[in-house]
């Protein structure tokens, strides 16, 4: 490895003093690449043994010094110490900039530059490692519910999937540490499958602005990384223990890395979830329980001008779901919605029974970066993902042991990438991507298969480019492309290929055999999807910035879109595709106005998404079957826009003392049919008090309280359904979203450092103090069971 | 010459993975599903002889989009007692698999009801019980009054609770629900 610190005279001032030991040494420790101001660096002088650390503004200053030569020691977390000559004969003044891309622990680096933006002038968001770890128990989709404009789509409690500016599933690409997760995301049941434990860093961009990961996110994209591991020889790790009083359960998490002076680093990572029962305000909550496991291996070479990084990874969750939510049609609906609290409720257990889910995640990497003089950075990833689901339902007979849906989605995903400074001024990134994915859906489960086997190819090419104009002015455009094959072999009934007038409009895919009363056919369809960005940035008045940006970005539908055809046991409903869908497209316009002054800081982020052929499921109709009726829910393309403004905001109340205020709202319109759209987030407030004096053992308390509007704008679709027993025609409500309610939670924290080395950071949260009932309209047992009743967690984490 | 082999490679797995990728069309298996109930038989015979009353629904699509076909072989006689049998099938499988000997083997899981709608002036009994006792309801007998006409439904519960007292706190998942238009002459 080449120098760590270089030292710079920038600065020295002639201030005659008389000549006693009343010199000074001050300055700023800064950061080699990005000129961030690092706080926390050690400054020390050898011959006197005094020692500083630098502020929040990198600033230091030594007092008391002799006119003499002295030995300056300079360091940051997980530098190499290096030593300098000085020599004092007035008051000197210096800047000290250490190369810096070697840092792990130290939440403070991690606010820093350490990752990179991935948009300039979109907004982007970051939660940073010490939230993450704060959250340990938690689920990515929890995590990121956090940022205002982020809601989440939940099937009970532990599945969780973020919804970003209103939209969700397919529309909401998440990028695993470079690769992009591929885990049949298309279900509103299907929750990501990656355990937060194992990032160190998140960040959201609202909108499909920063093409390099995907052209298709017309919600957003979800980046989360891990951190660089230090170029000294070193060996630290993590350790956090949650325990939590509402579901009786916990998390292990741990965490260990081993890196040397040459640039050879190792990691390995571990976490256990493990979790009951939980329970409502008023009653357990029967077949609620989870069980997570999560392992990672990590290893390569870091160097300045080069490196590589291999690195695999395995999570395994086992969800129970809600017992009660188990229907059997339109009248066991009705019983279900008017019965007032579940159908089942019985005894605390950590069993999970059917209905569940089963889903095994492996992802295998490989990655590599050169730098070259004159061309500048490559990066190239290979990645392989499997994915395989299992869905248990109440089955009878034979059958009861095994699932109802096993789905094997297998991805190979390459990814090449160059990112080169073309001039002083402007920044130049290419790329091309290739992925290949193939679907096999077990036919052993006795059940037709909800998604069919398939394979599918992705090219995908692109290109950014952004120019700075001045220091306060940035320009920024860029374009894609992506073509997709899809290549299906899917088992139709003969009713519905009828039905829908398929058997002469795709006669000529129809694979010759005797199926029954089923169709065998071949559908190859081909999608070819430009995406494109444009946007600038604007610094005013030192402490304003204003970004705006378009982005257009166009989807092809997914497999349930295109091919559900069938009873979808969980949701006790039929669902229908369209084979004849084509891509969705959305021009999406951003504004943000930033500032950041030390006593008031806000972001406001304004912004209109229109969307063309926007692909939605609703109901049309009841279907009489011999299990009974039915809510039959189609797809069907219209045209969307989705109109919405996202608030945050701190306040310096007093010193160590901050109040923070978020608000969002997104209004989402059906346009063809003027009428609001389904499953819309309601508008919400979060305003919370902050306490944390980092001079007192980095005391953090905060008091948080979260308010939830009653969503007022919902299409109707109730229906009615005859009941026998009391002959008397029902009014099925799943349209009315619940009332508005108000959450107040706890947060605290403090560190304590052991030796040197050893760092505990113990906290103690209570969330939903008052214990109140009740629910969100995006969370899909919502008719069935009321939300979390109070909890309790304690969080205790040890660094070493 | 470091970096040129760097870019070979970095292309060459490229064309490995788009190349290598080509899978050959196997036809895939159909699912017939296994635990759908596609019909449901009861009859009813009169207690020493005549001639049986057959109510039957059907429907060959499962969840398809086609509707049951539902059918009753004539009406009953008044002031008569009926031995009831229900019968399940799964008439996708060839030869039909049946449905009830599954339900009968998981007796402690299962149970039918008889709800009689619109002025149908009859009463039931249920005849066959599970291991603890308890209803179960693939046999019963069928008391009928006075001439009237109105419905008879065959509703069938999983994992109700048991023992209950109708259909009102017998919770559980409904497997199949059978109406029929009948009539006492």
């Amino acid at each position: 490895m080449r120098l760590h610190i270089i030292i710079f005279l920038l600065i020295s001032s002639n201030i005659t003093i008389s000549q006693n030991c009343s010199y000074t040494i001050s300055g700023t420790v800064i950061d080699l690449h990005d000129f961030t101001k690092l706080e926390n660096a050690r400054v020390s002088i050898l011959e006197t043994n005094q020692e500083v650390l630098t502020n929040s503004e990198g600033q230091f200053m030594i007092k008391d010094l002799c006119k003499d030569n002295y030995t300056v020691e300079v360091s940051h977390a997980f530098c190499v110490n290096k030593s300098y000559k000085v020599e004092v004969n007035n008051n000197v003044v210096k800047e000290f900039q250490l190369e810096h891309h070697l840092e792990e622990l130290n939440e403070i680096i991690i606010k820093g530059k350490t990752y990179s933006d991935k948009i300039k002038t979109n907004l982007e968001t970051k939660i940073s490692k010490d939230q993450l770890d704060r959250s340990s128990a938690n689920s990515l989709g929890d995590v990121l519910n956090t940022i205002s404009g982020v809601s989440s789509l939940n099937t009970g409690n532990t599945i969780v999937k973020p919804i970003i500016n209103g939209l969700h599933s397919s529309r909401v690409v998440i990028m695993n540490d470079g690769i992009r997760m591929e885990d049949q995301d298309w279900g509103s049941e299907h929750a990501p499958n990656m355990d937060i434990n194992t990032v160190d860093n998140i960040t959201v961009i609202k909108g499909a602005s920063a093409l390099q990961y995907s052209g298709n996110a017309i919600g957003g994209i979800v980046i989360t990384e891990t951190s660089k591991t230090p170029v000294k020889d070193s060996l630290y790790g993590k350790t956090i223990v949650t325990s939590a009083t509402n579901g009786r359960g916990g998390t292990l998490t741990s965490q260990l890395t081993k890196s040397f002076e040459s640039g050879w680093y190792g990691k390995v990572q571990g976490s256990v979830k493990r979790f009951g029962d939980f329970t409502a305000p008023d009653y357990s909550l029967t077949n609620s329980g989870m069980f997570e496991r999560s392992l990672s291996l990590r290893g390569g070479i870091n160097r300045f001008s080069s490196g590589f990084d291999v690195s695999y990874s395995l999570y395994k969750v086992e969800t129970g779901i809600l017992r009660a939510s188990h229907l059997g049609g339109a009248a066991d609906q009705v019983r279900a919605i008017n019965s007032g609290q579940p159908l089942v409720i019985n005894d605390f257990s950590y069993n999970i029974n059917a209905p569940s889910q089963d889903v095994t995640h492996h992802l295998a990497k490989i990655k590599g970066f050169k730098k070259f003089k004159n061309l500048g950075k490559l990066d190239f990833q290979y990645g392989f993902q499997q994915n395989n689901r299992l869905e248990f339902d109440v089955r009878r007979g034979d059958d009861k042991e095994n699932p109802s849906l096993d789905l094997r989605l297998n991805t190979h995903t390459i990814l090449l990438d160059l990112d080169s400074k073309i001039s002083d001024t402007a920044d130049l990134k290419l790329g091309v991507t290739g992925q290949y994915q193939t679907n096999f859906a077990d036919p052993r489960t006795g059940v037709r298969r909800l998604i069919p086997d398939y394979d599918k190819y992705n090219v995908g090419i692109y290109g950014i480019l952004n120019k700075q104009f001045s220091n306060k002015l940035l320009f920024e455009i860029g374009a894609r492309f992506d073509y997709t094959y899809l290549d299906v072999l899917k088992f139709y009934r003969l009713s519905f290929w009828n039905s829908r007038d398929y058997n002469t409009i795709f006669q000529d895919i129809v694979i010759d055999g005797d199926f029954g009363n089923q169709v065998l056919a071949n559908p190859k369809l081909n999608f070819y999807n430009p995406s494109a960005t444009t946007g600038i940035s604007y610094k005013f008045k030192d402490d304003y910035k204003l970004l705006f940006n378009y982005s257009l970005a166009s989807r092809a539908p997914n497999p349930s879109e295109l091919f559900s055809e069938g009873l979808h046991h969980s949701a006790s409903r039929i669902e229908l595709g369209d084979l004849q869908f084509n891509s969705e497209t959305s021009h999406k316009l951003s504004l943000t106005l930033q500032s950041n002054k030390d006593t008031f800081s806000f972001t406001v982020n304004p912004y209109i998404n229109f969307i063309r052929d926007f692909i939605i499921i609703e109901p049309i109709d009841v279907r009489q079957t011999i299990r009974g009726n039915f809510q039959v829910w189609e797809y069907r393309q219209t045209n969307a826009q989705l109109l919405g403004v996202d608030i945050n905001s701190a306040f310096n109340l007093a010193e160590n003392l901050t109040f923070n205020h978020q608000f969002s709202l997104v209004k989402g319109q059906d346009i063809s049919r003027d009428e609001a759209l389904i499953s819309m987030p309601a508008a919400s407030t979060t305003n919370a008090v902050i306490y944390n004096k980092k001079k007192l053992n980095n005391l953090y308390l905060k008091l948080q309280s979260d308010y939830v509007f009653e969503q007022n704008e919902f299409p109707n679709n109730n229906f009615e359904v005859f009941i026998p027993e009391t002959e008397t025609m029902e009014t099925v409500d799943v349209s009315t979203p619940p009332s508005a309610y108000h959450l107040l939670s706890f947060n605290s924290s403090i560190d304590f450092n052991m030796n040197d080395k050893t760092s505990l950071t113990v906290g103690f949260d209570v969330s939903n103090i008052f214990n109140s009932s009740y629910q969100n309209y995006l969370n899909r047992l919502r008719y069935y069971a009321d939300d979390l009743g109070r909890n309790y967690l304690i969080n205790v984490k040890i660094n070493y | 010459m470091k970096n040129l082999k760097f870019l070979t490679l970095a292309f060459l797995s490229l064309f490995c993975v788009t190349s290598c990728s080509d899978d050959d069309d196997v036809v895939p298996a159909p699912v017939n599903e296994e635990e759908v109930i596609t019909t449901l038989i009861a009859t009813l015979t009169p207690d020493g002889g005549g001639t049986a009353i057959v109510l039957k629904t059907q429907d060959l699509d499962g969840d398809g989009s086609d509707a049951p076909v539902v059918t009753v072989s004539g009406a009953f006689q008044a002031n008569t007692v009926y031995n009831g049998v229900i019968k399940l099938l799964n008439e996708t499988e060839d030869p039909a698999e049946d449905i009830t000997e599954e339900v009968e083997d998981e007796d402690d899981e299962h149970q039918f009801f008889y709800t009689i709608g619109g002025g149908f002036n009859a009463t039931t009994t249920y005849t066959s019980f599970d291991d603890d006792g308890d209803n179960l309801g693939t046999t019963f007998t069928l008391n009928t009054g006075a001439v009237s006409t109105g419905t008879l439904t065959f509703p069938l519960r999983h994992e109700p609770k048991k023992p209950n007292t109708g259909l009102v706190d017998a919770g559980g998942e409904t497997d199949i629900e059978a109406t029929f238009n009948v009539a006492i002459q």
